[in-house]
């Protein structure tokens, strides 16, 4: 790097003229290579970025005769006197809290279960991946069936308990539809992250369990002292993108309850969708996107610092 | 002998697993050949997901008589594979610059790039459809060509939001810097442009990330859900998945719904398994940033 920003000084002025012509080339050229892209990022990413901050404070509807004004505050202060805003806060921490440990969790054994070299191994590893790659609209779809009084679901509890248990209306009664909708995106993701941990299992080197074995560790001694510390920067991939996933819960409530039954599985996204969508009052939406981005933020960034490399 | 147990018991694990998460799938492409009346007669046994009893394509011409099924096939076909093409050369060739060229502003276009990835597309969706609705737009009306405003209910709202993306651009990046600098010297020796060392050096020698790239593309376009449905009214241009969830809201049969599901569902699902090791580097490859 040094060499080459020294060496044009110690040419003649001739040829500094030309590799000055060659240097402006160069820039122009990036820069109508990089034009593309940034513009595009620009219009759809940082402009709605900014105008989530912007329309939050004035009275904008997706469709309006008369243009935006500045209402200061009072979408907030409406927000946060709106009890469905609560419980929508509540169902989305709900969701995340049950949902990092479990999914990443799984998935850490999932991916033990897989990193095996047996025949047959690529078999198992492409089935677990399936929900993965099937859309969360039709698992959706699906999982409504399954969940249903007579569904299936209910009726192999009933066959494995011999007809002594009766499953409820999953997606019907408030107490079980969370925890319904909690097992059908674990079963719908998990794939994904059994994959990651897969590939953070295979970065650790095989003399490093050589060697434990020889110090006569036992299998969990060998998981805790080498594979764990191993999986350090694939854990903070993991716990991240699992919470900010889990935190944009949407699909599945929109399809499978539309936020009910009263209210016990409405979410943040959702609940924006449906004022700002649905309702068209886009500023009340974009008041709830902020907190919502305010949310992912802050939580990333804690995960963040709290998987930090130590030492 | 323990470890021929050890490993006896882990297989019967992973086989009990495989049926968890094969079944569900299995019972929606089974279901789609019989009858209601069968579906729900099936629930209680094991011919819940095996191909008995009458078997018929019926709930599959039903449903293409009811909806436009072929059309939404068409538009998501259209809106995906646009989206790879352009995601592709529009991201590959941002990369180039921030991996291969010299130019002041360099380190703010990849740090600022790097820092969006956190950001995810729900936060800002809802001010996303503010904002498209704003956006110029040149209409065909009769013969004449006219300006308006609002780009609600067209192709490119559902394409060209999506071309550009942080993860590709970085993503290419990483791969470009691996290539060999020395080869856009001797391809400037001897008198190449940088395009040029673009086009015949450098995207040749990157089919794994283009690969990567496309598949990681592909499928949240074909899989997107909110956005189409905020932003397209008509049927003509409804994508697959908002598609299915107004056939939902159609009352239809079961039957109809899952050979929908598996119409848009099985195709991605072969391909997968036909694409299956690349498919699943690729995934792996995106947590190496971590």
């Amino acid at each position: 790097m040094t060499t080459k920003t020294a060496a044009p000084q110690r040419l003649r002025p001739v040829r500094r003229t030309r590799t000055n012509n060659a240097r402006r080339r160069e820039s122009l050229t990036a820069l109508g290579m990089a034009t593309p892209a940034v513009v595009l990022l620009i219009v759809f990413l940082v402009v709605p970025v900014a105008l989530a901050f912007a329309l939050a404070f004035t009275d904008a509807r997706l469709i309006s005769p008369t243009p935006a004004r500045f209402v200061g505050l009072r979408n907030f202060t409406q927000l946060f006197t709106d009890p469905v805003f609560y419980k929508s806060l509540r169902n989305t921490i709900y969701f995340a809290v049950v949902v990092v440990p479990l999914q990443a969790g799984l998935a850490l054994v999932l991916a033990l279960l897989v990193n095996a070299k047996v025949r047959g191994i690529n078999f198992f590893r492409t089935v677990y991946f399936l929900p993965v790659v099937t859309s969360m609209v039709v698992v959706s779809l699906l999982w409504t069936f399954l969940y249903r009084q007579d569904g299936l679901v209910n009726n192999i509890i009933s066959t494995l308990t011999l007809g002594h248990f009766q499953g409820p209306d999953w997606l019907g009664d408030p107490a079980t539809a969370m925890p319904a909708i909690i097992l059908m995106s674990v079963w719908q993701g998990v794939g994904f992250h059994m994959i990651i941990w897969l590939a953070g299992l295979q970065t650790i080197p095989a003399e490093l369990y050589e060697a434990a074995e020889l110090d006569g560790a036992t299998t969990w001694q060998r998981f805790r002292h080498v594979t764990w510390p191993g999986l350090r920067s694939t854990r903070t991939f993991v716990l991240v993108t699992i919470t900010i996933a889990a935190f944009s819960l949407f699909t599945q409530i929109r399809v499978m309850t539309q936020g009910g039954p009263l209210d016990s599985t409405t979410t943040v996204v959702f609940q924006a969708v449906r004022t700002g969508y649905d309702q068209q009052q886009t500023a009340y939406a974009a008041a709830i996107s902020l907190i919502f981005f305010v949310l992912v933020l802050t939580v990333s960034l804690v995960q963040r610092f709290l998987t930090r490399e130590k030492d | 002998m323990t470890s021929l147990l050890k490993r006896l018991g882990g297989h019967a694990g992973r086989i009990v697993l495989a049926l968890v998460f094969a079944l569900p799938l299995v019972f929606m492409l089974v279901s789609s050949f019989k009858t209601d009346d069968q579906i729900f007669g099936d629930l209680g046994s094991v011919s819940a997901f095996l191909p008995v009893g009458a078997l018929s394509l019926d709930n599959y011409t039903a449903m293409f008589d009811r909806v436009p099924a072929a059309r939404f096939l068409l538009n998501s076909v259209l809106i995906s594979s646009i989206t790879v093409v352009l995601g592709i050369i529009v991201n590959s060739l941002a990369a180039f610059a921030l991996a291969r060229m010299r130019w002041s502003g360099r380190k703010v276009v990849l740090t600022t790039v790097i820092a969006t990835l956190i950001v995810p597309f729900e936060t800002f969706a809802l001010p996303l459809v503010w904002w498209v609705n704003q956006l110029p737009l040149l209409r065909v009306n009769g013969f004449q060509l006219e300006w308006t405003t609002g780009w609600m209910d067209t192709y490119q709202v559902q394409i060209l939001p999506f071309v550009a993306n942080a993860f590709s651009i970085f993503f290419f990046h990483q791969f470009f810097q691996s290539i060999p600098k020395e080869l856009d010297e001797a391809a400037i020796m001897d008198g190449a442009g940088w395009f040029t060392i673009y086009r015949r050096i450098v995207m040749p020698l990157s089919g794994p990330a283009v690969a990567t790239v496309a598949i990681l593309t592909f499928l949240p376009a074909w899989n997107s859900y909110l956005w189409p449905l905020m932003v397209v009214q008509s049927e003509e241009l409804r994508p697959v998945m908002v598609g299915i969830s107004y056939f939902f809201q159609l009352n239809v049969g079961w039957g109809q719904i899952m050979a929908y599901s598996s119409m848009i569902t099985v195709p991605i699902l072969a391909l997968f398994v036909a694409f299956q090791r690349s498919f699943v580097n690729s995934i792996a490859s995106t947590g190496v940033k971590g």
